[in-house]
């Protein structure tokens, strides 16, 4: 729970992760990828307010007394959502498996929501493996990370045949959130690194899944928002939206968020701290308190508004109604709070 | 970071500068787009650094904001800037370095043999010329670039039916028409003074009934390639310590 102006909020982190990129973890040969990965990740957080910045040593590596300040005590987040990422290539035990954020996930009983991850690379002991996973963490979700190396490949699509299997044990599962990393990547070298028409194909030939889109393509929102708003079970992903631009440049958050909730509206997008890259509470309290610069600018005059339900949803209920946790009564919505997404907007657009 | 100074940003000189071709290799390099951004490298800062000789060779070096830059755009400004220098007549010979790079030893080794995309990353790709990317973005440029100056002439009082009913010699002269221009020259979209002012991302004129759609299109392609092109900024600016981009916006 969040307290901002007097107000209580619930909190949830659709995004975040606790991983060891530290020297001691670099695969002996990849060194340069994965001191370039964390030091990349690294560039980010100075997108933030420079109060919130760490040393390169602790961002390689936070502690578990990190976390839980930043996240819970200062961050008020009630549930976070953990994604597993990898990267076994360049890390020895991985960046983030699901593994260290389930050791985490059992010491705080209801605060932390596993995700797991699959790649179709790995065919049968994929499968194999994302079943025990599921019923070791009790997946509800996973991260898919289609640009991860995997011995030679330098990644895959949604939209490859050998997903397919995948999809149905998915669905087999109860694993129905499946956030998608679409954003800054180095795959694949001949195509449109940022492409999300993969997604466009997923979504569609597997309504009963929900496809959170994580950095809502960026750099290629344009080609994400034209997706989503013909596809009912996609929802954006704000990691990196909120932490990469709110601070460092305001006027474009203004409008990317004006683009998001004309095209994919307010109750199909979810906030993700991408802790640890940025910390939430910086977020949190900014988004709160966020509104157009110069509200009645021209430049900001097209957009829906987004009001004090709006941003509930978005910092909690969204995600709460997706992953099936329980909001108390006090911090829910009225049913018909709210501004709907501008609908028939997008569809004279789409059909124009 | 060891990075050369910047050649505008008070750095130092080289010590046997040749003005002339100097300036003229910038000029030559201001031609270079970054095809994601729609913008000249030289004002993004991408251009480190530009050594000349007495003899005419050039020596280029590119920087980007990060080590991770996607190398098909990474190697389509560095071949570019490779091709804009060689068109000079007063250049000998060009050597264009992308520097701190995660593929920057094989864009720049494959630079140096004058081959392409394919020539850098054999067997992981079979597209050399990048044609297909480049022309995706040359569309986006586009649709973004012309509405910028449809929206000028209905903000100055022009109804939906006259804008569209405009030809490229009804449009006032600027940076704008000029790259649109070159653009639609590029995408092989008629671009002759009795051609439409305004055209789809297709190339087919723009209909009254079509503009909403084409403007909100547009005002989208804009705010993203606005975005990267701040994020950018701002990443190249951290990573290399560099003074405010006067293109910056302030928090």
């Amino acid at each position: 729970m969040y307290e901002h102006n007097g107000e209580k909020y619930f909190i949830v982190d659709g995004h975040c992760h606790f991983w060891d990129a530290s020297p001691a973890n670099w695969v002996k040969g990849h060194e340069q990828y994965a001191k370039g990965w964390i030091e990349c990740f690294h560039a980010y957080m100075g997108l933030g307010p420079p109060e919130t910045h760490w040393p390169l040593e602790k961002f390689q590596k936070y502690s578990e007394q990190d976390f839980v300040h930043d996240m819970f005590e200062e961050g008020g987040i009630d549930v976070a959502v953990m994604q597993s990422t990898y990267l076994k290539e360049w890390y020895t035990t991985g960046f983030n498996t699901a593994e260290e954020n389930g050791r985490l996930a059992a010491k705080y009983p209801g605060k932390l929501i596993v995700n797991g991850r699959w790649d179709p690379r790995e065919g049968e002991a994929g499968l194999d493996e994302l079943r025990a996973d599921a019923e070791k963490y009790q997946l509800r979700g996973v991260k898919l990370y289609t640009a991860e190396w995997h011995n030679g490949s330098r990644g895959w699509r949604l939209d490859d045949d050998a997903c397919e299997p995948f999809y149905a044990a998915c669905k087999e599962l109860g694993i129905t959130n499946i956030h998608v990393h679409k954003g800054p990547t180095i795959w694949p070298l001949d195509k449109d690194a940022f492409d999300p028409r993969d997604v466009d194909q997923a979504a569609t030939d597997h309504p009963e899944l929900n496809f959170i889109i994580e950095h809502v393509g960026l750099p290629r929102i344009e080609d994400f928002c034209f997706m989503a708003t013909q596809e009912p079970n996609v929802y954006a992903g704000l990691s990196v939206v909120i932490g990469g631009l709110m601070h460092a440049r305001p006027r474009f958050f203004a409008k990317v968020m004006g683009e998001l909730l004309f095209w994919v509206g307010e109750d199909k997008i979810l906030f993700g701290s991408d802790y640890g890259i940025w910390e939430p509470k910086w977020q949190i309290d900014g988004f709160l308190g966020w509104d157009y610069p110069e509200a009645d600018h021209e430049e900001y005059s097209d957009y829906p508004r987004l009001n004090n339900a709006g941003k509930r949803k978005i910092v909690g209920l969204n995600a709460a109604r997706l992953y099936g946790i329980e909001v108390p009564p006090e911090l829910r919505l009225p049913d018909d709070a709210g501004t709907p997404a501008a609908q028939e907007d997008a569809q004279l657009v789409q059909a124009g | 970071m060891n990075t050369p100074a910047a050649f505008r940003e008070g750095g130092p000189q080289p010590a046997r500068a040749e003005p002339v071709l100097r300036e003229r290799v910038l000029a030559a390099l201001d031609g270079v787009i970054d095809p994601e951004l729609d913008e000249p490298i030289t004002t993004l800062r991408f251009v480190s650094s530009v050594d000349v000789t007495a003899g005419g060779d050039v020596e280029v070096m590119l920087r980007l904001p990060t080590p991770q830059c996607a190398p098909n755009f990474a190697f389509l400004m560095a071949a570019d800037a490779r091709d804009a220098v060689r068109r000079l007549p007063e250049v000998r010979g060009v050597m264009v370095h992308l520097e701190d790079h995660y593929t920057g030893h094989e864009i720049n080794a494959a630079l140096a043999r004058g081959e392409g995309f394919t020539g850098a990353f054999p067997g992981e790709t079979d597209d050399d010329d990048l044609g297909a990317l480049r022309e995706l973005f040359q569309r986006k440029a586009l649709i973004a670039r012309q509405a910028r100056i449809c929206k000028m002439l209905l903000d100055s009082g022009a109804g939906a039916e006259e804008v569209v009913a405009l030809s490229v010699a009804d449009l006032p002269d600027g940076p704008d028409i000029q790259r649109c221009l070159t653009l639609r020259a590029e995408l092989g979209i008629a671009c002759e003074p009795r051609s439409p002012a305004f055209v789809l991302p297709s190339g087919e004129p723009l209909t009254a009934g079509g503009l909403v759609r084409w403007l909100r299109m547009a005002r989208l392609v804009a705010t993203s390639l606005e975005a990267n092109g701040g994020i950018c900024r701002s990443l190249l600016q951290a990573r290399h310590d560099l003074a405010t981009d006067p293109e910056e916006e302030g928090p």
